[in-house]
């Protein structure tokens, strides 16, 4: 009935559906830290157009991201101009020098400004490709156990791979109950008033969430007579062990990691400056 | 059974709990005319949430809850975000601790005091914690970041002062009362 356009895992036999969730893990955390930190623009224009090869081998189609992707744009435009708006100084005050492009009182454009705008915009191709790579190629279930393996308690991973695992089932309740709540005349479309909306909403939000609640009891307790939790360690059944390939990958992040902070003495700061 | 660590029941309601608030945040955001603010139901609900399983279900639940919905419908997280949801699930989690909705107790002066506390939480995550990360983490202008946290704050807060006292109350009004049984 509905299009449900979340993220979720493709089955697949490239090379990254291959690697193991944990390094892919440990890729994705490490490089986005680093693009995070770095206003380095070289830097940032390898790892955009790094990750962008690497969606090409992963053989994600278009269609599978597209409408996040659409959606994303419409986002960080709007940051960006928002960014603009509130200080258009922002940039000559980061790189201490002044190129007037246009003049226009207030809202002067400067060269400084509009570089640190591509900043903020490679800062976002960055990270996403990255993202979209780790939840279209890694199965949950090893997602869970590749936490478990970087440190994270294992009661947490698992709390996290219940969360995806329940994700679909409450959102099918959700499309239920909001099946049940119209057909007995609950308006929730543009058409009513703000008042009416909020009213249709919490009337399938209520059922949704104590129905959730009570099945809240009924897994824990299913859990307890498993014995969930007895033990400081468990083992996951879907571990795998590392493979050539997998050092390889975990090395390359870590040497991106290396040159953020190479890059960071030589530029002595987050900000590559061209205008010195 | 007494265990260290997260109980069994914590670690479910923190699965299913970031679940629902994934859910909630899809596809529960009611515009309210004016750009960039919504009517967020999920701040009631984890409101609800950390007050019956307390301050660390709360955190997680907002938390792993804001991370995962991020993930999913951005591709990207801005964890300055994230972290102040989750204190504000702490925060309303610690306050919870004292109530009893189990027994279906949630008296005026209760809701009074819920909404005082849901009010400072909201400042500290939206006004603090929300623009101060985003300036440090993301180097962002500083007046943006302030006003779009001043936008949340008041938002979240009367959501919360609204339908969070509904619900609570209303789940509350679904627990049996203690000592309601007598003898005849």
């Amino acid at each position: 009935m509905q299009d449900d356009k979340i993220l979720g895992y493709q089955p697949g036999n490239t090379f990254v559906h291959k690697l193991n969730a944990t390094t892919k893990l440990i890729f994705l955390l490490l490089v986005s830290v680093a693009c995070m930190v770095t206003y380095d623009t070289r830097f940032l224009a390898i790892v955009c157009i790094f990750s962008l090869i690497c969606l090409k081998i992963a053989g994600i189609k278009w269609r599978q991201i597209s409408f996040i992707v659409k959606f994303i744009i419409v986002f960080a435009i709007i940051n960006i101009i928002a960014v603009f708006i509130f200080q258009p100084t922002y940039g000559q005050d980061l790189y201490g020098s002044k190129n007037i492009l246009l003049n226009a009182g207030y809202f002067t454009v400067t060269k400084e400004e509009l570089f640190y705008l591509l900043n903020v915009i490679l800062k976002y191709i960055c990270s996403v490709p990255l993202v979209l790579l780790f939840l279209l190629t890694t199965n949950p279930s090893q997602f869970a156990s590749s936490l478990n393996k970087i440190g994270i308690s294992y009661k947490i991973s698992y709390a996290v791979s219940l969360a995806l695992r329940y994700i679909p089932t409450i959102q099918t309740d959700y499309w239920a109950i909001s099946a049940a709540q119209q057909a007995r005349g609950n308006e929730l479309s543009k058409k009513a008033n703000l008042g009416k909306r909020i009213k249709g909403t919490l009337n399938i939000v209520m059922p949704l969430i104590f129905s959730s609640i009570d099945r809240i009891d009924i897994i824990s307790t299913a859990m307890q007579l498993r014995r969930f939790g007895s033990k400081k360690k468990r083992t996951w059944y879907v571990y795998e062990p590392f493979k050539p390939a997998d050092y390889a990958v975990t090395a390359l992040a870590i040497v991106l990691v290396v040159i953020v902070a190479i890059l960071w003495h030589i530029n002595s700061g987050r900000f590559f400056n061209p205008f010195k | 059974m007494k265990q260290k660590g997260l109980s069994v029941k914590s670690v479910v309601a923190i699965g299913i709990g970031a679940a629902i608030y994934v859910i909630l945040a899809r596809f529960t955001s009611i515009p309210t005319g004016i750009p960039n603010t919504n009517i967020e139901i999920v701040y009631p609900f984890l409101a609800l949430l950390a007050t019956i399983y307390g301050p660390v279900v709360g955190f997680a639940v907002g938390f792993i809850g804001h991370a995962l919905n991020d993930f999913l419908m951005y591709g990207q997280t801005w964890w300055s975000w994230v972290l102040a949801t989750a204190v504000l699930g702490l925060i309303i989690g610690l306050y919870g601790m004292r109530l009893d909705l189990e027994h279906g107790e949630f008296s005026v002066k209760q809701m009074v005091m819920f909404n005082i506390i849901q009010i400072i939480a909201n400042i500290v995550s939206w006004l603090v914690i929300a623009p101060v990360g985003d300036i440090l983490i993301y180097s962002e202008p500083a007046n943006k970041v302030f006003l779009q946290g001043a936008a949340a704050t008041i938002t979240n807060s009367i959501v919360i002062l609204i339908l969070g006292t509904i619900l609570l109350k209303a789940y509350a009004a679904t627990k049996v009362k203690k000592g309601s049984l007598h003898k005849d």
